[in-house]
């Protein structure tokens, strides 16, 4: 009988190594939105393309779509650019742009210049609604539903891979269920 | 902890005002408030970082949160208030100081736990010693010959 | 063509490994004294090999053969020699390389040093210590390659080591740390080998013993210039931040402890083996743990190397075989029947054994913190931070019971202390204490409830070590030849002990009565920290071997009178591109001034972080001490005199020696 606690030791060790061998190859680093399932913090911004014009949450409403926070100051977003415009065009996502710690000639001229795969791009030159969203490196991207409730996040760039694993079935779920 | 004592220290003894001709990074115009930012900080966690806080990363991220506690400092935030925010915005991650709830009972409780088990077991062990002390050697024959092989250095496994 | 011969060298030592973990240990089964005659020169072949394997490599450095992908990864033809030379360990595969070189260290140390032993206990030994070997050559040759080539596309110039490397600490830490981790292996070696043949008796303990208290001293060391150098490199000023990876130090050295003090009672009095032989499994197994966590990178932290799924998996699987292969061994072969032996309340047994309560559930609270994240990651429960709120909460009441048992532990005697007697004895100290440390709150500034616990714990265990040291050495042929008497690990002890004094007074008074603050200055203002005015002077430019520099001078002055000049920088290192703060530090046996410059704010106005840290340097000079203390235990004459009787004796029976002798363990 005394003998057998003996064995706890080595028990404890190899759920231990089980715990230890699932996190071998995960990103320690990759960190859930505090905001899933939750609406999109309130926000009044203007329009990137226009100054005059004033959006507020009611952006998101009756449509799934991507939000994607970029800035012209970060090389990644440079990278995912052609994947958003393949992302807007051939798939038909609609595709919101948070213009985030930027300044708006930049942002335009680079628009200009690349393509514009936004529906419309919200200008956050102080990154406030970037704060709220708990956005702490560009580019991010959140896919939210028709009710305005962010469903998911991915940062870093967004590629075919992403796309196909991780954002379309949000997608293609949220589109149905619309 | 002992951090927190401090400040508490320093929140009664000292309402000392920063002199003129110095400015903190923030502004505070009081040492109190500016201790008490400094504890805030450093108990936050950069989430763009590997393991640093706050008060000790450059990122760009870390800074817009230093800026958010300041602010939120000036509004008459609470701690708790301020803390909270942040972690309604990037998750519980952010806090060093981890909240006692369902999840992290076992953490907290676990050196308790251990101390309370080690000192059973070393109670056990007096007690015991001290019981066969009144009785005197009263082993079995066979746990006699047993021990005698083992003070022998004979006993080669032990099993029982 | 001799980068391929270091890598010739690596197999033919991984050749030598395995035979050094099959030949001796088959000889000592069929007790075949020829093929345990093996084992010592396989044991120094083995060490040779490595050793040449691990010359190629530095003189690879040293030469800038960049077409050797580690060295044109972690250095550079700018480097001064001495990084060259360190840049060695600055990276995963070298460092690997010199955590296998200090194992064959190890090893051929047990082989050179353990003649008295019998043969069969040595064979056994050293095939364990050859396994291990066998492991990490293995892992090393597989996965982590240091020799691979970059050919044909040799680059003209390599990356640079890590510009936080490019320091002092950094040359003389690894190897320190490492003398530490691999250290444990002997102790670890000794305990499977005491199973494997059923003798797990006081002659173990003995020859476990010293091993196992030379590799706790450099694990001290090594702990302790980590932190040293976290302090002065990383810019923060932080000496412990409870880091995983600090974590994954701090491990084994806590576990080390318990063991070098459990050892000590199975030693004297033939009780606990199956206790202390888990510690000495659990022990090396921290050590591999800590290994794992920095290099598999399932952790988040600021030391750890890149991390690779490949390696993490090989060296998972690796602890796994080591760590459940040797805890089943344990469990089937551990000898439940306890020598009946009768212990009072108050003997030194039941002292060390609550000592050994405390330190482990301070491992355990460590280990627990280290890898709750991960737990709640594996369960989806989310992703949770713990830092240093929760361990300076649960860490600081076990240091401070632990010092209280220190200090009253020092008087107790084996197997029976009268309570009265002890307290008797206690009064004095205790008094003693109470007045002092009342008397630094004072001077301090200030009674504060931790601070005060914490003080008291530190003069308490001086005061209480000191007082024994006074009443030991009183002698009818003077107080001199009563300090001459003592032995050498009397003395060990008494460094040790104060070791751990100064170390805790260091960490109570700097983190209950240091100052920290960021302030915003421009050249000509001024700011003061704690009593010391600092003023800034102005900021320029300097040009170093491999980085330009923000070069500040800043003057600090008390009352008045000018204490120092510093000039804290701001390095861009070239070659990688990155930024690194270097602090000016005005050291001082009591206190520090530390003055760092952070980010500029305007045009002529910068972000200032000014520390005054008292006692921060006594964390350090504690673990000097310590360290210290435990050269000086294995310099004992008992270790070295050839003591037959007295070994005989040791080994069959656990009955207390002569009253005299005991009272020198």
């Amino acid at each position: 009988m005394k003998r057998l606690f003996l064995f706890l030791p080595v028990i404890l060790v190899i759920v231990l190594g089980v715990v230890l061998f699932a996190g071998i190859g995960k990103d320690p680093n990759r960190l859930e939105s505090a905001l899933i399932g939750k609406p999109v913090p309130a926000f009044n911004l203007s329009d990137l393309a226009d100054a005059e014009r004033q959006l507020d949450g009611e952006v998101f409403r009756g449509e799934v779509s991507l939000l994607n926070v970029w800035g012209t100051w970060c090389p990644a977003c440079r990278d995912e650019h052609d994947d958003l415009l393949w992302l807007a065009e051939d798939k038909g996502v609609r595709i919101i742009g948070l213009n985030y710690k930027d300044n708006r000639e930049d942002a335009l001229v680079w628009l200009e210049r690349l393509g514009d795969p936004y529906a419309v791009t919200l200008y956050d030159p102080r990154g406030t609604l970037g704060f709220d969203l708990g956005v702490y490196g560009a580019p991010e991207t959140y896919v939210i539903d028709p009710e305005g409730i962010v469903r998911h996040r991915h940062v870093g760039v967004v590629n075919e891979k992403v796309w196909k694993e991780d954002l379309e079935p949000l997608v293609t779920r949220y589109r149905e269920g619309a | 902890m002992a951090r927190w004592f401090a400040m508490c220290l320093l929140l009664a003894m000292l309402p000392q005002t920063v002199s003129a001709d110095e400015a903190n990074v923030q502004g505070f115009d009081n040492l109190a408030e500016e201790q008490r930012y400094r504890e805030l900080i450093s108990e936050l966690r950069c989430p763009k970082c590997q393991n640093q806080n706050i008060a000790d990363s450059n990122a760009p991220i870390s800074k817009d949160m230093r800026d958010a506690v300041y602010l939120m400092m000036q509004d008459g935030a609470s701690d708790d208030a301020i803390v909270g925010a942040l972690v309604d915005r990037f998750g519980e991650f952010v806090r060093y100081n981890p909240e006692v709830d369902r999840r992290t009972f076992l953490l907290w409780a676990t050196p308790a736990i251990t101390v309370g088990i080690g000192l059973l077991v070393v109670g056990g062990i007096v007690i015991r010693s001290r019981r066969r002390g009144e009785q005197g050697a009263s082993l079995t024959s066979e746990e006699q010959a047993r021990v005698s092989r083992l003070l022998a250095g004979e006993d080669r496994n032990s099993h029982s | 063509m001799y980068p391929e011969l270091g890598q010739f060298a690596l197999i033919l030592a991984l050749l030598l490994a395995v035979l050094l973990s099959v030949v001796p240990l088959a000889g000592s089964v069929t007790g075949r004294d020829n093929l345990q005659a093996f084992a010592r020169p396989l044991s120094a072949g083995l060490f040779v090999f490595v050793a040449i394997a691990f010359a190629i490599l530095t003189y690879a450095f040293l030469i800038d053969d960049f077409s050797v992908a580690y060295v044109a990864n972690n250095s550079n033809s700018m480097l001064p020699w001495y990084y060259k030379f360190s840049a060695v360990w600055g990276g995963h595969e070298g460092s690997l390389l010199l955590w296998i070189l200090m194992l064959a260290g190890w090893t051929l140390a047990v082989a050179v040093f353990s003649r008295r032993l019998p043969s069969v206990m040595i064979a056994q030994v050293l095939a364990v210590m050859g396994m291990i070997t066998v492991g990490f050559l293995l892992f090393t040759i597989l996965t982590s390659n240091p020799f691979d080539r970059m050919l044909p596309n040799v680059p003209a110039d390599g990356n640079d080591l890590n510009p936080l490397l490019q320091d002092f600490g950094l040359i003389v830490h690894p190897p320190m740390l490492y003398m530490g981790y691999v250290g444990f292996s002997v102790a670890f070696a000794f305990a499977i080998a005491a199973l494997i043949n059923g003798k797990l008796d006081a002659a173990w303990a003995r020859w476990s013993r010293p091993w196992t208290t030379v590799a706790w001293a450099f694990l001290s060391l090594g702990i302790a210039l980590g932190s040293w150098w976290a302090y002065y490199e990383l810019g923060w000023g932080g000496w412990w931040f409870w880091d995983p990876v600090e974590n994954a130090s701090l491990l084994p050295w806590l576990s080390g402890t318990a063991l070098m003090h459990s050892l000590a009672v199975t030693e004297k009095r033939g009780v606990f083996k199956s206790w202390t032989v888990l510690l000495a499994i659990v022990t090396f197994s921290l050590s591999l743990l800590g290994t794992f966590l920095v290099r598999s990178g399932v952790l988040t932290s600021v030391h750890a190397f890149a991390s690779d799924p490949e390696r993490g998996t090989f060296l998972l699987a690796l602890l796994a075989i080591t760590i459940v292969s040797s805890l089943m061994l344990y469990a089937v072969r551990a000898p439940v029947v306890h020598v009946r032996s009768r212990y009072g309340s108050m003997s030194r047994e039941i002292f060390l054994l609550l000592n050994n309560v405390l330190l482990v559930a301070a491992t355990l609270l460590v280990l627990i913190g280290t890898l709750y994240p991960l737990v709640l990651d594996y369960l989806d429960m989310g992703r949770l931070s713990i830092g240093e709120p929760f361990f300076n909460l649960t860490f600081s009441p076990l240091a401070v019971a632990t010092g209280l048992l220190m200090g009253a532990g020092v008087f107790s005697r084996w197997k029976k202390t009268d309570g009265g007697w002890l307290g008797r004895k206690l009064l004095w100290p205790l008094a003693v204490s109470l007045l002092v440390t009342t008397v630094l709150m004072v001077v301090y500034g200030g009674f504060k409830p931790w601070a005060f616990m914490g003080c008291f714990a530190a003069v308490w265990v001086s005061v209480a070590t000191l007082w024994d040291l006074w009443d030991k050495s009183a002698s009818r042929k003077g107080r001199l030849y009563g300090l001459k008497r003592q032995s050498r690990s009397y003395y060990g002890m008494v460094l040790g002990h104060l070791g751990m004094a100064i170390t805790m007074a260091g960490a109570t008074v700097v983190s209950n009565y240091g100052i920290e603050r960021d302030v915003r200055m421009s050249p000509g203002d001024t700011a003061m920290v704690g009593d010391y005015q600092v003023e800034f002077i102005e900021i320029g430019d300097r040009q170093g071997r491999n980085f330009s520099a923000q070069y500040g001078t800043f003057v600090v002055s008390m009352d008045g009178d000018a204490v120092s000049i510093l000039h804290p920088e701001k390095r861009q290192y070239l070659v990688q591109r990155s930024v690194m703060t270097e602090a000016g530090i005005d050291a001082g046996l009591f206190r520090d001034v530390f003055v760092a410059v952070g980010e500029r704010i305007s045009d002529d106005a910068w972000a200032i972080r000014l520390q005054y840290k008292p006692l921060v340097r006594w964390l350090w000079l504690g673990s000097i001490f310590m360290a210290a203390g435990g050269f000086l235990a294995i310099a004992d004459r008992r270790y070295r005199v050839r003591d037959k009787a007295t070994e005989k004796r040791a080994a069959t029976t656990p009955e207390p020696r002569g009253d005299a002798a005991e009272a020198l363990s």
